[in-house]
């Protein structure tokens, strides 16, 4: 088994207004050291033994469902899971 | 003319989207479900609003991948009207049949009122009842209608007068105010705004009603050539 796990963000050239909300917030609060802020998602999927290729089946999975390539970018990583 | 409206789990403008048809428009609507395999007995597909499964992931991401959507895109392949409303609308670049994708309002705001729209294109099987620059007040609800597309899909868009419908006013920060787009074809027209809740004075406006028989005016005329 695998943990799978991955990061996804908004390509630079998409506004975020979630994320510059929540800077004006933290801004607001005291932190105006903060130049830049962008609200992503983060997934985790446990991946039983398969014989596809790991990095082929995430692509593809990002490809096709868990991200839209217009506005998003990700990356991830895969750890073996040890299992009891 | 018979209309297919598709209801996904979630949809909840197809109740809205039946009534404009069958009452308002005069013409067949029936409800057809997420899950079905064959729409080759309607003469149109009608997409509408609501938060098909809940809008997880991304608004429209997961409807996509709907057993129904197969037949959708065969209907679009054949030339078919197929008309896709707020979520629809949603659903309908997250399929691909329509570039650019629906973002989060600019204001975070779930903005629900009627707004004036600009007809950028009248000459589309949707909108040939209306005319070009014509100004037409629309009801929009929607929390994630902000459009984008990239420089490349811009130009391509307003080089083939893919651009249907502008708002008057910018409300949720789409480029260059878009509220509706059509596919290159001319048969894919996704739309924020809802033409199905504007077919009757007695609710407030029916500017809408013209959209509807826009298609049901070329399903005619094309039928009549073909006979």
């Amino acid at each position: 088994m695998r943990k799978v796990k991955i990061y996804v963000t908004l390509r630079e050239s998409v506004l975020d207004p979630q994320g510059s909300a929540v800077m004006g917030s933290l801004h607001k609060m005291g932190y105006g050291e903060v130049e830049d802020l962008r609200i992503g998602k983060y997934m985790e999927l446990i991946v039983g033994d398969s014989e596809r290729d790991i990095d082929a089946l995430v692509t593809e999975m990002c490809n096709r469902l868990l991200t839209n390539t217009v506005i998003e970018d990700y990356r991830y990583d895969v750890e073996e899971v040890v299992s009891s | 003319m018979k209309f297919a409206v598709i209801v996904f789990p979630g949809s909840n403008c197809d109740l809205d989207m039946l009534h404009a048809i069958n009452d308002e428009l005069g013409e067949q609507a029936e409800y057809v479900r997420y899950d079905a395999t064959d729409l080759s007995a309607y003469d149109g597909i009608l997409l509408p609003g609501g938060f098909s499964y809940g809008d997880y992931l991304r608004a429209g991401a997961i409807a996509r991948f709907s057993g129904v959507m197969d037949e959708v895109r065969k209907a679009a392949d054949a030339g078919k009207p197929v008309l896709g409303v707020c979520n629809g609308f949603q659903i309908l670049t997250e399929a691909g049949l329509l570039p650019g994708v629906l973002l989060r309002n600019k204001d975070l705001k779930f903005v629900c009122k009627t707004v004036t729209l600009n007809v950028e294109n009248a000459d589309t099987l949707f909108t040939n009842q209306y005319s070009e620059g014509q100004e037409i007040r629309i009801p929009v609800a929607h929390g994630e209608g902000n459009y984008y597309c990239d420089d490349e899909t811009y130009a391509h868009l307003e080089a083939n007068n893919q651009i249907v419908f502008t708002y008057g006013d910018d409300f949720n920060g789409s480029r260059s105010n878009i509220a509706g787009i059509i596919n290159e074809r001319g048969n894919v027209l996704g739309m924020m705004p809802h033409p199905e809740r504007a077919v009757s004075d007695l609710i407030g406006g029916s500017d809408g009603l013209a959209l509807f028989k826009s298609i049901v005016k070329q399903w005619r005329e094309s039928n009549v050539s073909h006979a």
